[in-house]
């Protein structure tokens, strides 16, 4: 016994120690749902401009959820930082943010692509049309989302799992303007269409296209941004044979989803992090989204990458963000009914 | 119950914490939601777990039985080389094997632009199995799970007592009739438990199903959770899967209740090993390169071509840290695990009581549940101990020391525990099998005291199920990703996040060396293994 108890006092003098010198220089502390390779750079600039040291933890948004709620009030998060609506509409439920109030962190991010409260703030945007292949597809034939539904199509689409959450946020988004029956009717018709079982990732569906699995796909433009930039010659070929359609131009426009990050309800460092969602949201950052990952910066004034000007202008659906996350847990139903796995 | 025996069920439970989280999840059903899932998705789900179960039972059994016949029994060329190389697969995380057959077979990769180049064929034109499906899946898991079957049923037919087998062909009975009637029925614990344990990964598996859009339970519980929102309802569909593991695991026990299978060990009579020529030899061989090819050889040598592309890698020293976080890491969880294994199964040995066995029981299931959901049910308990501790502390000695558990190491570690103690009970508990009771007892009448026959008697004869349990879990740890995932510290990445984030990203080549340097980590315990696994043969007088 005595020998456990020699060893709880070394176990608390280093945690201590620890303790005490981390806590000595300015820090701020991000839970991210992003990946870290695609988060780290902006991460590291802003260390090195203000002197603040950020630690990351990366991981799946619910499941840092779930460590946020269970930390409670000694959680040692400061930021929640996600990649798509449904994740932050659930961390708002679920009580996590605190408001934040900034002049510069509103005018930078449209209001549409923030909470109403000022609990998160977007910081880019995904967009998710369709893709062709121009040999066997006239582009005219193309119109909505809605319109994959014909029997035309038959045998024809690529697309990837519904357990994917931008596949849930885009069947959130037609259940806010198609209503649960006529969007339930139209993903059974859509199921029908595909030209294999959901597999893979949405690079698998613009591979498909490119390879003649199947003619048309529905997919987010950051991975047909790195298949046209990527090392990999064959990647390029294949990326290069496949155009993107902008659906739904004269109604409600292509479907749009946001990563955001907001401040966490317990968090202790909220000055730093209220600076880090600053510097997230300036020009500089903004412009390395779209330079890096090839996403649609939130603010509207940032000049887009070369690669995102050659996709051209579209509409953009401006459903508010917080209707997609509710609305994601009807559309999992939904698409359990219909059959798509 | 005395002390003793009271700090071991108060452990057991402990390990088993996460576990009656998930079950208590089903005191507060969610009737709407399951009911939901039931009319659409849950017959599926049950349908394509009971076909994988069957399909990787048999095949594991297959190809683990068959090689460790062959190579426990056999002179062919090459078995020396084989008996170490059929262990090779284990270091391949199932995911990445799955990867890797993907970037081969799929329609955009070499083999079928080969195909179409030689027969200049469209896609459409021509018939080739599709890699990313129930099938697929089926084969990625036996060629990576075998290894399990064979490890410990090779222990099994080379400790057979060669009395049995050769009483049998005194009798009469030709070599074939011997192996069906004698060999195979004395192994069967063995492969029962090797089975189990391939089959208890087989339904934890997520990372595989995910990729090729396989549905089912695990990949249900994470639909149901990160799509509905409802962490209640996949904690149930979690509780679903345990009920099935529990079913799985009472059956076995109750085909083989009272039967034990102790042996007489002859240290006199080492096993013949019968030289095979012609054509026995080469199928001897057939069968024992088709998995080390299959299941190790190609997917190592894909993984070298995407590492080879991304050669730059080697001179980061972040990818050094990431390997020895990965090792360390793995190492010191394999230490906790084994000792864990060893204290429960002799525990149970020397007081078989009802709720001790029960407990211990508990504690062994963490293995056929998804790791994320083993996170999560130490979610809350760790840190309502961390928010206890934390106030007492502030109310003694006005500091807050932060949170000791969540989020730290030892988080992980005890995660770990609860997920791969079974693997190491699993294997000491062979052991211990094999052990008489007669012996405890014989020490016993010339007065040797418990701990005298542990360290004496037990602990020798359990070196090398002790060993096998410490390289099992290793290269388990190394290989984890879902709670490494959610419970890891700031800044602390492994190789197997890596993989993964870079795999999910859909950039394989980049996924290439850290899944490389997991197989090239994992290969060293497995040779270690293996050369334990001869030394102990040679002493047993092969």
């Amino acid at each position: 016994m005595r020998k456990f108890n020699s060893l709880l006092a070394i176990l608390a003098a280093t945690s201590a120690t620890l303790v005490s010198f981390t806590s000595a220089a300015a820090e701020v502390n991000i839970y991210s749902a992003r990946k870290e390779a695609l988060i780290k750079p902006v991460l590291e600039k802003f260390t090195e401009q203000t002197g603040i040291e950020v630690n990351l933890l990366t991981g799946k948004a619910d499941a840092l959820l779930a460590r946020l709620n269970s930390e409670g009030e000694n959680t040692p998060a400061d930021l929640f930082l996600t990649v798509d609506a449904g994740a932050l509409h659930r961390a708002v439920e679920a009580n996590a943010f605190q408001p934040v109030i900034s002049d510069t962190i509103n005018s930078a991010v449209p209001a549409h692509f923030r909470s109403a409260d000022n609990l998160w703030f977007g910081l880019s945007l995904r967009a998710r049309p369709i893709f062709y292949s121009p040999e066997r597809v006239n582009p005219d034939e193309l119109q909505s989302y809605l319109s994959l539904a014909d029997e035309k199509w038959n045998d024809r689409i690529c697309i990837r799992s519904s357990n994917n959450l931008y596949n849930q946020s885009l069947v959130a988004a037609l259940i806010e303007h198609h209503g649960v029956d006529k969007t339930e009717k139209w993903a059974e018709n859509f199921v029908e269409n595909f030209a294999r079982k959901p597999v893979g990732g949405d690079r698998d569906q613009i591979k498909g296209v490119a390879f003649g699995v199947c003619d048309i796909a529905v997919a987010n433009t950051y991975y047909f941004g790195h298949m046209l930039n990527s090392e990999d010659a064959e990647e390029r070929a294949a990326a290069e044979k496949v155009k993107i359609f902008w659906p739904a131009q004269d109604k409600q426009g292509a479907h749009v989803n946001v990563s955001g990050i907001g401040v966490t309800k317990h968090a202790k460092n909220v000055d730093e992090a209220k600076k880090l969602i600053q510097f997230l949201v300036s020009e500089e950052s903004q412009k390395w989204y779209a330079q890096a990952n090839y996403e649609y910066p939130v603010r509207e004034s940032v000049e887009w990458s070369e690669t995102l000007q050659q996709w051209g202008d579209f509409k953009q659906d401006d459903i508010a963000m917080d209707i997609l996350g509710e609305n994601n847990g009807d559309a999992v139903r939904l698409m359990n009914r219909a059959g798509w796995r | 119950m005395n002390r003793g025996t009271l700090l071991l069920f108060a452990v057991a439970v402990l390990i088993g914490l996460p576990l009656i989280v998930v079950a208590l999840s089903l005191l507060n059903p969610q009737w709407d939601i399951l009911y939901h899932l039931w009319q659409t998705v849950i017959p599926e789900y049950i349908g394509h777990s009971l076909i994988l179960l069957f399909a990787v039972g048999f095949g594991v059994t297959l190809l683990g039985v068959s090689t460790a016949w062959c190579i426990s029994q056999y002179d062919f060329p090459g078995w020396r080389w084989l008996s170490w190389a059929l262990l090779l697969p284990l270091a391949m995380p199932a995911y990445i094997t799955a990867y890797t057959y993907t970037g081969l077979l799929d329609y955009a990769g070499p083999v079928q632009g080969l195909v179409r180049d030689i027969f200049s064929v469209n896609i459409g034109e021509y018939w080739f199995p599709q890699i990313r499906s129930l099938s697929g899946a089926i084969f990625v898991l036996c060629i990576v799970l075998y290894p399990y079957v064979y490890l410990i049923t090779r222990a099994a037919f080379m400790q057979q007592s060669t009395t049995a087998f050769e009483s049998a062909k005194t009798l009469g009975a030709g070599s074939l009739r011997s192996f069906w009637k004698v060999a195979l029925p004395l192994a069967r614990p063995a492969i029962a438990t090797g089975v189990t344990l391939a089959l208890m990964e087989t339904l934890a598996d997520y990372g595989t199903m995910e990729y090729f859009g396989v549905t089912v339970f695990t990949t249900g519980i994470f639909r149901t959770w990160y799509g509905i929102g409802d962490a209640q309802g996949a904690l149930q569909l979690s509780a679903l899967l345990l009920m099935f593991v529990i079913i799985l695991i009472m059956v076995e026990r109750y085909s083989r209740r009272r039967a034990r299978f102790y042996q007489q060990r002859s240290a006199t009579r080492p096993p013949q090993r019968r030289p095979l020529s012609g054509w026995r030899a080469a199928v001897a061989s057939l069968i024992c390169w088709l998995p080390v090819v299959l299941g190790f050889a190609i997917p190592a040598a894909q993984l070298l071509w995407w590492s080879i592309q991304k050669s730059d890698i080697w001179q980061q020293s972040a990818f050094w840290i990431l390997t020895f976080n990965t090792l360390w890491l793995g190492l010191l969880a394999a230490l906790i695990t084994v000792a864990l294994a060893l204290w429960l199964a002799y525990g149970r040995r020397r007081h078989p009581t009802r709720p001790l066995r029960a407990a211990i029981s508990l504690a062994g299931m963490g293995y056929a549940i998804p790791g994320i959901v083993i996170a999560v049910g130490l979610l809350s308990p760790l840190a309502w101990i961390d928010n206890q501790l934390i106030t007492i502390s502030e109310w003694l000695f006005d500091f807050n020391p932060g949170l000791l558990f969540s989020g730290t190491v030892m988080a992980l570690l005890f995660a770990y525990s609860v997920r791969f103690l079974s693997v190491s009970l699993q294997t000491v508990n062979s052991g211990l099998e094999q052990i008489t009771p007669q012996m405890d007892d014989s020490a016993r009448t010339l007065g040797a005291s418990g701990k005298r026959i542990l360290w004496r008697i037990h602990l020798p004869l359990l070196r090398s199920p002790l060993l096998a349990a410490l390289i099992l879990v290793l290269v388990d740890v190394m290989k984890e990703l879902p709670a490494t995932l959610v419970l890891r510290p700031f800044d602390f990445n492994t190789l197997a996040v890596r993989a993964f984030e870079m795999a999910s990203d859909e950039r394989l080549a980049d996924a290439g060396p850290p899944a490389l340097m997991i197989v090239v980590v994992g290969l060293i315990p497995v040779i270690m293994l293996s050369r334990a696994l001869r030394s102990n043969s040679l002493k047993t007088g092969e």
